[in-house]
């Protein structure tokens, strides 16, 4: 089956910035794609060209096969929810969900019952006669999605819309989103810097930076076995030193880290000799906390420390630990099983984890 | 508190209705008033509507002033279509700096008199000057053509007095128009009409009413243009006026003319400003 | 039409095209209002006769200059000190009644605010009259009950300053009212939170915020006052302003002189400009 979209080494420059370097990925049919980075690094760029609203420099960009370099925006089988939603505030509901459909043509009483359907579909039956700003941010959400995919389109695209709403709608947006992806079981690509967003929803993820895909994958693959640097900082949170190689067996590998820890890590393929500058990720869920040292013994990793801070979070509550032996503060989740409820500040604490839990990457790469 | 409040209140209420009553209020009642009396002897009075019977039994009255409505009305729809397209492309088609640039070059011509506009106009246009000189040079015609003192100069000077007046709104409401809406537009499937149509004009309107109202009233008060480019017989309804006040001095039938003129032009706002919906207070505050 | 829209090129270029002549049109009659004051000529007209400052500083007939012509410089001093008159006054009343629509909350306040942006949609000449038929009448008034004339009612400066005053004081009012609109009055209540007294705190915080509109609608208030015909005609005296005086010229005929006069005001009127938008920038 030919996927939905495909981008072959799609390159846009701006005078001499190069915004999007020789960017390639498809989309299978039905599947929700997101393409998560930082901002400023490309990823609406490449939303723009795909809708048609930037002309790319290079490359080419596919719908199930067929080049639509040519085709104006209004044209493309392809429609986008914007950042701000766009809906039209000269327009009620009905209108603004009919308005492709009267742009093609369609007899009154089919876009009406259209529009009606979609409003059924969206949960937000009856409200067609309102005005644009009387709904709520979640509604306006679902309208303006309804309003895209009323044409059926072959590919939905979706620019960060869940940028302007506050955090406990966004949650729920999330889950919404996805449901109706599964409803209308249409191409969802999605641009977002919220890896939480993106991890909820996504079948794959482009992590995007600089104007290049650094990896693309499951949400899974992204978080356990980021392929770069980049991703594995960008990604879910890390401790994060940089050092120099002092030993490589197989995968396994030692670490002298310029702050005078010497960790054991895991290079996962990656060229790494001793004598190299390398970076090593920790994610602090990874790492255990016990109240003595010997029921660490089977992690490679162990080192004991006082603890500086409590950060309180609820499930996501962490400790910062500072070892003996430098300066620097190691973030560790704190187990949801409440046996460490009673740590204070000052308390000697030991931590360990496994070797390859600590991710190693040639220093420089981001 | 309450009572220094209320101090207040009144120490900024006092301006607003001296200024209000003394200087709008009351002249224009007492116009009013004046209007509707008819002399009957040396400083006697009676009420009548003699002055407005006067008015539609003369057919030069009645004429000039569907003439003076007429012609501002055009010259209303013609600002607007010639500076629609500029505006539009002030506030959607150029970026940054030159926005602004050209923005304020629409500005500069307002920044002097209308009376230096007008004397601009007459140096192109009349016999000896630049425009009939350029057409002569070119071959175009034998001899020197007079533009001047005929409709159509009027009408120039009419557009080139009020243009600010129109393209400074309609820039200020289309700049609040986001881009994403006009790409959603065409992104749904919508071309230049349409999206024209269905998103910009509606869009628009507080501003193209709120210009119209103001060139449409521009125009119709007019005395300098009319005067200056359609010379002594162009017959403008404020010709009238002055005429009545100040060369006849016949005050109650200058203060009817008045009185029409102010009813001609509320009667055209309030119906532009109904058609459309808007209120005085949205467009104009 | 979006620069993010793709569109044929002939398109965009005739666009363009139509927006260039839009300001060459524009710019047009005051580029020949300017040039024709350095024509060595009795008349602002081709041919063109050679270059001469004459215009503005000949001090010989027939070639009297600006700054040699008394009656024009006298019209100049009149509009000035009208226009300094009017603005003082607008920008009084149109801060009193920012403060007045923006803080308070009374019955009628919708109905004052449309009554107070009725000027701005009566014909200036109209103003005019009205105010001339009701002044004649206080004025005749006075002197059938008490033998008084009062001259200030009669056809004169002071009126056509009231006049001005009449509608330019709306503009002034929605050019402050519009900045006071986007004052932050937590900052005001910071400062009475720091001790200062509610007078204290609008001279020191609001005041100063207010500056660039203030300053705005001074200038804005001053050319208007200066270029102000309509309602001027209906209610000057022996004393002309400049535009008056301008026009009763040009009726019997014009000479360079108005040339040179008309881009005096043109720079004179860009100055001011552009003392207003260095201060807006500032605000």
């Amino acid at each position: 089956m030919t996927p939905d979209l495909e981008c072959l080494t799609l390159t846009k420059r701006f005078g001499d910035t190069l915004a999007v370097d020789e960017v390639s990925f498809d989309v299978p049919r039905g599947s929700f794609f997101s393409i998560l980075g930082p901002s400023g690094c490309g990823k609406t760029t490449v939303m723009r060209m795909i809708a048609g609203f930037l002309e790319p420099t290079s490359g080419d960009i596919r719908i199930r096969g067929r080049s639509v370099l040519d085709t104006p925006p209004n044209k493309r089988p392809v429609n986008m929810v914007f950042q701000h939603l766009a809906l039209f505030p000269m327009m009620n509901i009905a209108d603004n969900i009919g308005y492709g459909l009267r742009r093609a043509g369609l007899p009154r009483d089919q876009i009406a019952r259209k529009v009606d359907e979609a409003l059924d579909r969206i949960g937000l039956p009856g409200i067609g006669q309102r005005k644009v700003d009387e709904l709520s941010g979640g509604q306006k959400q679902r309208v303006a999605i309804a309003r895209c995919m009323v044409l059926e389109p072959e590919v939905l695209l979706l620019d960060e819309p869940l940028g302007a709403l506050d955090l406990k709608l966004r949650e729920r947006m999330k889950v919404e989103l996805k449901s109706l992806q599964a409803a209308f079981d249409t191409t969802f690509v999605y641009i977002t810097h919220d890896q939480s967003e993106a991890l909820v929803m996504s079948d794959h993820i482009a992590v995007m930076n600089e104007g290049r895909f650094e990896q693309v994958g499951s949400g899974q693959d992204l978080y356990y076995r980021p392929a770069t640097a980049f991703v594995a900082g960008f990604v879910g949170d890390s401790n994060r030193w940089s050092g120099q190689v002092e030993r490589v067996e197989g995968d396994a590998l030692i670490l002298r880290t310029d702050s005078g820890l010497t960790l054991r890590g895991d290079r996962h393929d990656r060229a790494l000799s001793p004598g190299d500058r390398a970076e090593i990720f920790v994610r602090p869920e990874a790492i255990r906390i016990a109240p003595s040292a010997e029921d660490l013994a089977g992690f490679d990793n162990r080192l004991s420390g006082t603890v500086t801070s409590l950060l309180f979070n609820g499930a996501d509550s962490r400790i910062l630990v500072k070892d003996e032996g430098s300066t620097e503060e190691i973030a560790v989740n704190l187990p949801q099983s409440g046996e460490f409820a009673h740590l204070a500040r000052g308390a000697q604490v030991h931590i360990g984890w496994a070797a390859a839990q600590g991710n190693c990457f040639a220093a420089g790469a981001s | 508190m309450r009572a220094e409040a209320k101090l207040g209140l009144i120490l900024l209420l006092t301006p607003l209705l001296l200024w209000l009553t003394l200087l709008i209020l009351i002249p224009h009642i007492d116009m009013a008033l004046v209007s509707l009396r008819e002399r009957v002897g040396v400083g006697e009075y009676r009420f009548s509507f003699a002055n407005y019977w006067t008015f539609l039994s003369e057919p030069l009255y009645l004429r000039t002033f569907l003439r003076t409505a007429v012609m501002s009305i055009l010259a209303t729809v013609l600002t607007l279509l010639i500076g629609f397209p500029v505006a539009y492309y002030i506030a959607k088609m150029a970026r940054g700096r030159m926005r602004s640039a050209l923005f304020l070059l629409c500005l500069v011509p307002f920044w002097v008199s209308e009376l230096v506009r007008t004397f601009g106009w007459m140096i192109l246009l009349r016999e000896t000057g630049l425009i009939s000189n350029l057409l002569q040079y070119l071959g175009l015609v034998d001899g020197p053509v007079e533009m001047l003192y005929n409709d159509a100069a009027i009408m120039v000077g009419l557009i080139y007095t009020s243009m600010l007046f129109m393209v400074v709104p309609l820039v200020t409401t289309l700049e609040t128009l986001p881009d994403e809406v006009i790409e959603a537009g065409y992104d749904l499937g919508g071309n230049g009409a349409s999206v024209l149509r269905e998103i910009i004009i509606p869009h628009a309107t507080p501003g193209i009413v709120s210009g119209c109202i103001v060139v449409f009233m521009l125009s119709l008060g007019n005395y300098l243009t009319p005067i200056m480019l359609g010379g002594k017989d162009s017959l403008w309804f404020t010709e009238l006026i002055y005429s009545q006040f100040i060369v006849r001095f016949n005050w109650e039938l200058g203060a009817a003319f008045g009185f029409l003129l102010l009813g001609l032009s509320s009667a055209i706002v309030w119906g532009m400003l109904k058609l459309t919906g808007q209120s005085l207070e949205k467009t104009m505050g | 039409m979006i620069p993010s829209i793709p569109q044929p090129r002939f398109l965009i270029a005739a666009y363009t095209a139509y927006v260039v002549v839009f300001f060459l049109f524009l710019a047009l009659p005051l580029v020949v209002v300017a040039a024709f004051a350095f024509n060595d000529s009795q008349f602002p007209s081709l041919p063109w006769r050679g270059f001469t400052w004459n215009w503005f500083f000949g001090a010989e007939r027939p070639q009297i200059g600006v700054f040699h012509e008394r009656p024009i410089l006298r019209a100049i001093g009149t509009s000035a000190f009208v226009a300094v008159c009017v603005s003082v006054l607008s920008v009084a009343v149109g801060l009193s009644n920012a403060f007045l629509f923006n803080r308070y909350r009374f019955r009628g306040q919708g109905f004052l605010y449309v009554l107070m942006l009725l000027p701005l949609v009566v014909p200036g000449i109209v103003l005019g009259i009205s105010i001339l038929v009701f002044s004649s009448r206080v004025a005749n008034g006075l002197w059938d009950a008490a033998q008084w004339d009062f001259e200030a009612l009669r056809p004169g400066l002071t009126l056509v300053i009231l006049g001005q005053f009449s509608f330019i004081a709306t503009i002034a009012t929605l050019v402050i009212g519009a900045r006071l609109q986007k004052f932050d009055r937590t900052l005001e209540e910071a400062a009475l939170n720091l001790g200062a007294t509610r007078l204290t705190a609008v001279r020191t915080v609001t005041l100063p915020f207010l500056m660039p509109a203030l300053i705005g609608a001074f200038v804005v208030a001053f050319l208007m006052s200066f270029e102000n015909f309509n309602t001027t005609l209906m209610l000057v005296g022996s004393d002309a302003p400049l535009t008056i005086a301008m026009f009763d010229r040009l009726k019997e005929g014009s000479t360079p002189l108005l040339n040179a006069v008309s881009l005096l005001l043109m720079l004179g009127s860009s100055l001011l400009a552009l003392v207003m938008i260095a201060f807006q920038k500032r605000g």
